[in-house]
């Protein structure tokens, strides 16, 4: 999508915004009774990431307007986000596994 | 980048827009920002399992307390995104009312933060008990001082709009603040999933 077409999208509506903020109410109320559900122990982790990244792109793209904004913002948000988990990975091996924490 | 900066000029003789700049610097922060809670979440994921003698995360965790203290967070994205829209309606009385909303849900979260400490502290973690308690209360005191920050921003635009020194152009003012309380919630949807739902 062009930066042209991604300006010209047009914004939420404040019903719109109610709308959002029931579906992350609702995510987060699955998200809860997930990790009390002992029949999806053997699934939990990766299931509540993809529902916190559920909840994080919702905000992220629609209460910060990210999906409406020019490339360039979301590109420099991009490379945080980007990095993050390659911090993360170099965190967790340097003192997880070579320094033995 | 250079190339979408400059499509972003304005009137300022070819210059970018002073505006723009902001938003530009305040995205760059919000990604700095990711670095340093991600530190801070991989130091505490290290540690989660280094209790010594004190309570364990699963022994002390209150998670319909906190998934309610999630739930305010959450709400108070809705009411800073409907701030901001009032805003772009130049509605500044709906503004003000919708940004101490947001103010005050973030003070009931803080309030929220602070009950849960004392009662964690009362169980015998406290930060100095064992490296979970360091690197738990490390992470979720720094988001919390980032909260308070947020509510201070809030506030403080809130009364520069009731005492008319918001202008009609500083309007990048209230998307400021919104995209910084914004970032604060989706900080939080990471802690309460990795902190307290994935370790009960």
């Amino acid at each position: 999508m062009t930066a042209e077409a991604t300006h010209h999208r047009p914004h939420p509506t404040p019903r719109d915004y109610w709308v959002i903020a029931f579906i992350l109410a609702v995510i987060t109320a699955v998200e809860v009774a997930v990790a009390y559900i002992d029949a999806l122990d053997f699934m939990i982790a990766p299931l509540l990431i993809v529902l916190s990244a559920a909840k994080f792109v919702i905000v992220v793209g629609w209460f910060m307007h990210l999906r409406y904004e020019a490339p360039i913002y979301r590109n420099l948000f991009l490379i945080g986000i980007i990095s993050t988990p390659i911090l993360f990975a170099a965190v967790l091996f340097t003192f997880g596994v070579l320094i033995g924490n | 980048m250079s190339v979408d900066l400059a499509t972003q000029t304005t009137e300022h003789d070819g210059h970018p827009d002073p505006s723009v700049m902001r938003k530009v610097a305040m995205w760059v922060f919000l990604g700095s920002e990711c670095l340093f809670f991600g530190t801070l979440i991989s130091t505490f994921l290290l540690y989660r399992t280094r209790t010594g003698d004190g309570p364990t995360a699963e022994e002390i965790f209150d998670i319909p307390f906190t998934s309610a203290s999630s739930f305010i967070l959450l709400m108070s994205s809705l009411t800073m995104v409907l701030a901001h829209h009032a805003w772009e309606r130049r509605d500044a009385r709906q503004m003000r009312v919708w940004l101490y909303a947001t103010a005050l849900l973030g003070m009931v979260f803080l309030a929220g933060q602070v009950f849960e400490f004392t009662e964690f502290v009362h169980e015998g973690l406290t930060v100095s008990s064992s490296p979970f308690g360091s690197s738990f209360y490390i992470l979720t005191s720094f988001h919390g001082a980032h909260v308070a920050v947020g509510v201070i921003m809030l506030l403080a635009t809130a009364f520069m709009s009731a005492g008319g020194k918001l202008r009609e152009d500083e309007g990048m003012n209230v998307e400021l603040v919104g995209l910084y309380w914004h970032f604060v919630d989706i900080v939080w949807i990471v802690i309460f999933t990795v902190v307290y739902l994935l370790q009960v």
